[in-house]
């Protein structure tokens, strides 16, 4: 989740924007290898919107757990269940 | 400088699907200032390949460098002492480099992680163009320092083609007319009897016509 400034002000005047096109690049690669564009996302707010914050935080959220564990995760679980363990099962 | 694009990931995750245990070579020359193959393009190429081939259950180590020239041996030969402890080598620079690295390390496999583009110029952030076609045999006093071979996409000697309309070339609306360019600077340097000098056929032998160049400065050996 990436925060910037509300478009048109930013105090470096065109950062937000070309935060917006770096955000947009790794939303591409995460898309392209299927790990799932929907796990970055952008957002403009003022300092002072902070209900606002809240409402986006929580619509992250949301949608993180609508999207599931991430591949990653998931990859690394089965690879540790693969692992032996030393124990002798009879 | 020497341009180029990031191949498709899935085009490079294709290539290394063999190996599990690589090099990724950057450079800090031209590739650097282009942002398609230095440092900081290595590091997240390699966070990229990681990332992928975890997802699909099948890592990869990657060993991260970036040298100071690709197409200089001295700089190669820094590689040398670990190169051999891995599969393959995946290099972000130019194909210059790319060859070079494979000339030197003749038994791992050598890996384009990007598509070498042209010679050409930053217009701007995040935008480059062709400015030379290294043809060996420079016009540029006689054309108002704006190259026929290059800016004309049919690289004529001898004025526009039929094809140049309001300035603007035929193959392309974004592209302008090198001719139109030429005659435009011409006027500006009041040297419009460089247009109509009589140039002799361009001998195209110092070009890609005559096979690999090759320079030699016996001052320098």
């Amino acid at each position: 989740m990436i925060m910037g400034c509300l478009e048109g002000n930013c105090h470096f005047v065109n950062g937000n924007f070309r935060a917006r096109a770096r955000v947009q690049r790794v939303h591409n690669i995460l898309e392209k290898i299927n790990i799932g564009a929907g796990r970055i996302r952008m957002f403009n707010l003022s300092a002072g919107e902070g209900a606002k914050f809240a409402a986006y935080a929580n619509e992250f959220v949301d949608q993180i757990q609508e999207l599931g564990p991430s591949p990653i995760n998931v990859a690394r679980k089965k690879e540790a269940k693969n692992v032996p363990t030393g124990e002798i099962t009879a | 400088m020497i341009t180029g694009t990031p191949k498709p990931i899935e085009e490079i995750l294709q290539m290394l699907e063999p190996y599990d245990n690589i090099v990724l070579a950057g450079c800090f020359g031209c590739v650097t200032v282009c942002r398609v193959g230095g440092e900081k393009e290595v590091e997240v190429l390699a966070s990229t390949l990681r990332l992928a081939r975890e997802a699909s259950g099948k890592k990869i180590t990657i060993k991260e460098v970036c040298l100071e020239r690709q197409c200089d041996p001295e700089y190669i030969e820094t590689m040398r002492p670990y190169v051999e402890d891995y599969q393959a080598v995946l290099s972000i620079a130019c194909g210059a480099g790319i060859q070079f690295l494979a000339e030197k390390f003749t038994t791992t496999p050598l890996l384009p992680g990007i598509n070498t583009g042209f010679l050409g110029v930053t217009e701007r952030q995040g935008e480059w163009a062709e400015r030379c076609q290294g043809c060996g045999d420079c016009v540029l006093h006689l054309t108002g320092g704006i190259c026929p071979v290059t800016r004309c996409a049919k690289s004529l000697f001898h004025g526009p083609c039929g094809g140049s309309a309001k300035g603007i070339c035929e193959v392309d609306k974004s592209v302008p007319c090198g001719w139109q360019l030429i005659i435009d600077r011409l006027k500006a340097l009041n040297q419009m009897d460089n247009y109509c000098k009589l140039k002799p056929y361009k001998g195209w032998n110092s070009s890609r016509d005559g096979g690999p160049r090759r320079i030699v400065r016996e001052d320098m050996i």
